[in-house]
């Protein structure tokens, strides 16, 4: 077990310099997560118009994997739609189930990829990105985008 | 004591965790088990096995006497006048949530108060939050000090004769501090209220005299004290348990079975309902033999030196923060602790890189984790097979997780 592999430069510094931190206007889809087994929590914010999401932040506590995956989320689907960004949900998870991934797609979500070879915090990963299927889900977004 | 001689028996000792020999400080969430414990099992099945209390054939006798015998020698380990005192569960959780259930629910009406502290693990609060819920009755928090102890002026404070349950934990499982349990119970006595306590934390550790603290219920986990996972214990005073109602009806547990209505064995065997946990049974009944030839005296000396050996190793390391009683004051053998700037998480994470098992998270004790301004922490727990090199060994990767994240983030 590499702890390098694990706790790469790319997440140190999302975890240090967390991006899209802080919150958004009330009329914003909001979407609080916690981890009930180990106390991470994620309050995810999205604006979302005309099915493409215009603004997202986050604030939550954690550990350094849940907090820069957050980060990163948050960075990767400012300005995708809807469907990009669930699909992007996709194959993070997939990522995360140790199978392959599309490392263009993922962009700098690709130095998670460490974390499929620690069980234990796989969900500590994946927190944010269920915080997003969550405010993806909610009714305030358009059925066609969703689909 | 010999810790090294002690781990011979513990075949877990053999592993190797990601290169390392093991060094296992989650004592407090389960403990590993002796080769003696595993051997009784396997002896169990292989020349016992067979279901209790009923028929008359050759195993079935046998069974019945080791599954009795196992409910003997419990009694004899806390000194409780009968073995028709000691309730076979699942665990703590489930001994709690019988007495919420089937005592509490009956005794408690609006107005009524149960007391405890917030320090208290989930399973001996959410049963008493369900139970003041279907009934009316009110919780009432004991103040905790700064270092989590309960000052007796406060319990006198609390409670009233509108008390009606104190429910406390004897050893604190995030604190590591020792309750005065049986002063607390001459208060609780002195207001006509029971005293409920948990020992989880205690029973696997140090002595227990259930006629001494004079407490009325007990419950505690075989899992945990080198037993099979699936076995606990509730303890209770005779008068106590006759009143009780049964939280599981069924086979087993009956006397007559009328069409519309049905009456029940005495206790214990009223609350134990369906099969009982056999094996799991006489695994614990060889677990408590195998610590009673230690000596829990001996136990309890050894776990308190390796937790106040890693008080002081920690207090040398800049940035760490200790929960609980400070350096030099007593602690049962467990320290939680959080290193600044890094989360439980990742520490025990790069821990479990060097073989060192910690818990990180909450403990089962969110109110206490508000009550510490900590979303999470990480503890080391000891056992009677820790040595002083492991705590060697947890000092020295605690130092590279501080330094890895320091370096990394820095
Ligand atoms: C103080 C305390 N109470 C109760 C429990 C619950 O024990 P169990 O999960 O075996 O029911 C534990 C252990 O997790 C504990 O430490």
């Amino acid at each position: 077990m590499q702890l390098d592999d694990l706790y790469r430069q790319v997440i140190m510094d999302h975890y240090q310099h967390p991006r899209n931190q802080g919150q958004l206007a009330d009329d914003a889809i909001a979407v609080d997560l916690r981890n009930p087994s180990c106390g991470d929590e994620i309050r995810l914010q999205m604006l979302v118009e005309d099915g493409v999401v215009k603004d997202v932040r986050f604030r939550g506590s954690g550990c350094s994997i849940s907090m820069a995956s957050a980060s990163m989320m948050t960075d990767a689907i400012k300005g995708k739609t809807i469907s990009e960004a669930l699909h992007l949900a996709h194959t993070f998870r997939g990522m995360m189930k140790g199978e392959p991934a599309d490392l263009d797609e993922l962009g700098e979500l690709e130095s998670l990829q460490g974390v499929s070879k620690f069980p234990a915090r796989i969900k500590c990963a994946t927190l944010a990105w269920q915080a997003l299927e969550r405010a993806a889900g909610s009714s305030e977004v358009d059925g066609e985008a969703k689909a | 004591m010999n810790p090294l001689a002690i781990r011979e028996d513990f075949p877990i000792f053999q592993e190797k965790i990601n290169g390392h020999p093991l060094v296992y400080l989650d004592n407090a969430a389960t403990s590993q088990k002796p080769r003696q414990v595993l051997d009784v099992l396997r002896r169990y099945y292989e020349s016992e096995n067979s279901n209790v209390h009923r028929g008359v054939h050759t195993l079935g006798t046998r069974a019945t006497e080791a599954y009795e015998g196992a409910r003997e020698k419990v009694a004899r380990f806390i000194n409780a006048p009968s073995p028709y005192q000691v309730v076979f569960t699942r665990g703590t959780t489930e001994s709690i949530n019988m007495v919420a259930h089937g005592y509490a629910r009956a005794h408690l009406q609006p107005g009524d108060e149960i007391v405890l502290p917030p320090s208290e693990h989930h399973s001996n609060l959410i049963p008493w939050q369900q139970a003041a819920r279907a009934t009316g009755a009110t919780l009432r928090y004991l103040p905790l000090q700064e270092d989590g102890s309960i000052r007796l002026a406060d319990v006198e404070a609390a409670v009233t004769d509108r008390t009606k349950v104190v429910a406390i934990a004897h050893v604190s499982n995030v604190l590591g501090t020792v309750n005065p349990v049986r002063e607390i119970a001459a208060i609780a006595h002195r207001h006509g209220a029971v005293i409920v306590v948990d020992g989880a934390q205690s029973v696997p550790h140090m002595p227990t005299d259930v006629q001494d603290l004079d407490c009325d219920f007990l419950a505690f986990s075989g899992h945990k004290m080198l037993g099979p996972t699936g076995i606990g214990v509730l303890y209770g005073k005779p008068s106590l348990l006759a009143e009780m109602e049964p939280t599981y009806f069924g086979g087993e547990m009956i006397d007559i079975v009328e069409l519309h209505e049905s009456t029940w064995k005495e206790a214990p065997w009223k609350f134990e309902g369906g099969t009982p946990i056999i094996a799991g049974a006489i695994g614990l009944g060889a677990a408590i033999e195998y610590l009673s030839n230690i000596g829990m005296e001996e136990i309890a000396k050894h776990d308190a030196h390796l937790a106040d050996l890693t008080v002081q190793r920690l207090a040398e390391i800049e940035g760490v923060t200790v929960y609980g009683p400070g350096p030099g004051k007593p602690r049962a053998g467990l320290v939680t602790f959080n290193l600044d700037g890094v989360h439980p998480h990742d520490v025990a994470t790069v821990l479990d890189a060097a073989g060192v098992a910690v818990r990180a998270g909450h403990h089962c004790a969110q109110p206490l984790m508000r009550i510490l301004h900590v979303g999470a922490t990480a503890r080391a727990s000891f056992y009677l097979y820790n040595t002083e090199d492991d705590v060697d060994a947890f000092v020295a990767a605690l130092k590279q997780a501080k330094e890895f994240f320091g370096h990394a983030i820095g």
